[in-house]
């Protein structure tokens, strides 16, 4: 490879990082405003403008704090939690398609830092190695909450993977491709040969089931049982101060944006948009490929805040007996359709 | 090479520190660190799905689950068993003979003759389905009742016993 496409690359990357990571930022704030106007307050409005300097004063706030851990915690391992909880966040991000590829002075740029053959995979490894962080930091803690909250987490990320994978196996059925990048491919434009080209359209069940199970796994709520302050008083971070709390609390607004990310690449066409061949410039196309992939992001986030302050959490065995006796078995049921309407039109 | 070799030893560096940790969640903890490197091997040997499914299923469900188990049942020192004297000479015994047994035989190893895949693509997904679905189709598919078996009987264990009428 040569230095300048390596330059790029880690530009592409840093720039990801960035965003990832002010999105994140801005989320917090974008949630206590949602809330705010569902309960009808004002929210956050003293730090700045409209209250629009409030993350950072909360991250000023979070890294000033003493940092405390606790004596009988195992030290080593309780800092390793919330570092594999943030570390496991951020790298989802490598295999999503931002954007169709760029051309500046003759130079084809990817908006895509790699796009692995079996990307929709590395998206599940890394979904199924986030339940580490939180595991290792309630263990470490030798707190009974924190190791209640740490083994709901873990029975509940397992049993949601199962109905996520099957999901995904129908989607795999219609796409017969691995790549994130060439499923975004696929869905060019809006309205081809007489039917929608977004997947949320050929696989409607396929897509209700993938978003349940994501908000599962990003621990929101109806499905936020690991921390869930009325029972466990906070969770898995009970015995978490300082930053190593922001970085628990940050790591669920990064998954938010990655899986909203993902959700947006499989089932919304990802950065393609209705009429987008009447454009002509393809380095146009390609910048405003990136707006709209952004725009159903944001989208995506609004519905998770929108859903976290309507509806209320779930009990235990009810979340066991969703994930276990409702969707798995509809996921099945939507593979076996899948196969038989596909055989059908072939 | 230099990465086999490095790779390789960091996986017989944490499978040793699994057996030697005297916590067993830290030995659960060098298990994942060890499946990791698996990984890596495979991807070395240019297997992006097999690599892929070993870091799933392996690290990221199998060893969660062994996790889980172990952070319930709380062990520590006060609950280890004791063994007694007779039983750790004769273990140290048998691990002994097992050893002798091993290096012996290593004495009949000729050097090792590396194969050069004829397709080096073989491990990618497209190729890999082809030969499965392919080639090895009845295996694949006995294999599959094989797992189905071992689910019923899960279930099967899982289920409550009817419980009998208490006679008054």
């Amino acid at each position: 490879m040569e230095t300048i496409d390596l330059l790029i690359k880690i530009a592409l990357i840093v720039i990801i990082f960035a965003i990832s990571l002010v999105v994140a930022m801005y989320s917090t704030y974008a949630e206590r405003k949602i809330a705010a106007f569902f309960q009808d307050r004002v929210g956050p409005n003293r730090a700045g403008p409209w209250g629009i300097l409030q993350p950072l004063a909360d991250g000023g706030k979070m890294f000033l704090k003493e940092e405390i851990i606790p004596t009988n915690a195992t030290s080593f391992l309780f800092i390793v939690g919330p570092s594999l909880a943030i570390l496991t966040a951020c790298i989802g991000s490598a295999v999503i398609p931002w954007g169709q590829n760029l051309e500046i002075g003759g130079r084809v740029i990817p908006l895509q830092v790699t796009d692995i053959n079996v990307g929709i995979l590395y998206i599940f490894g890394v979904v199924s190695l986030g339940v580490y962080g939180i595991m290792i930091g309630g263990w470490a803690s030798n707190n009974k909450y924190s190791l209640l909250g740490a083994i709901r987490a873990a029975s509940q990320n397992i049993s949601y993977e199962i109905s996520m994978g099957l999901s995904i196996i129908a989607l795999l059925m219609v796409t017969g491709t691995l790549s994130l990048g060439e499923i975004a491919k696929q869905q060019h434009g809006f309205w081809v040969d007489g039917y929608f080209s977004w997947n949320v359209f050929k696989q409607p069940l396929g897509f209700l089931l993938f978003i349940v199970c994501a908000f599962a796994e990003t621990n929101r709520s109806p499905f936020d049982l690991p921390e869930c302050e009325t029972e466990l008083v906070g969770g898995y971070h009970t015995e978490y101060s300082s930053m190593k709390l922001g970085f628990y609390l940050f790591a669920e607004y990064i998954n938010m944006f990655i899986s909203s990310a993902v959700m947006a690449t499989l089932y919304f066409g990802g950065y393609n948009f209705p009429f987008m061949d009447m454009i002509h410039s393809p380095n146009l196309v390609a910048i405003l490929g990136v707006v709209a992939l952004f725009a159903k992001i944001f989208l995506f986030i609004f519905f998770f805040m929108w859903v976290r302050w309507t509806i209320p959490r779930f009990r235990y065995d009810q979340l066991m007996d969703l994930g276990w006796k409702t969707l798995i078995p509809l996921a099945i049921a939507n593979i076996v359709l899948t196969g038989i309407v596909m055989t059908i039109f072939k | 090479m230099s990465t086999f070799y490095f790779i390789a030893f960091l996986s017989i560096f944490f499978s040793i520190l699994v057996i030697s940790a005297k916590n067993p969640v830290h030995s659960i903890l060098y298990l994942v660190l060890t499946f990791f490197t698996f990984t890596i091997h495979y991807i070395l040997l240019n297997a992006q799905f097999l690599a892929v499914v070993n870091f799933i299923v392996y690290m990221g469900a199998i060893l969660v689950l062994f996790l889980y188990t172990l952070m319930l049942i709380n062990l520590n020192k006060e609950a280890e068993p004791v063994k007694p004297f007779m039983v750790k000479i004769s273990a140290v015994f048998g691990g002994g003979i097992l050893a002798v047994a091993l290096v012996s035989s290593l004495k009949s190893l000729g050097v090792s003759d590396p194969v050069v895949l004829k397709d080096p693509n073989l491990g990618l997904v497209k190729n890999l389905g082809k030969v499965l679905f392919n080639q090895f189709l009845l295996p694949f598919e006995i294999s599959s009742v094989l797992l189905l078996s071992a689910m019923v009987g899960a279930v099967l264990l899982a289920t409550k016993e009817k419980e009998t009428k208490a006679t008054i």
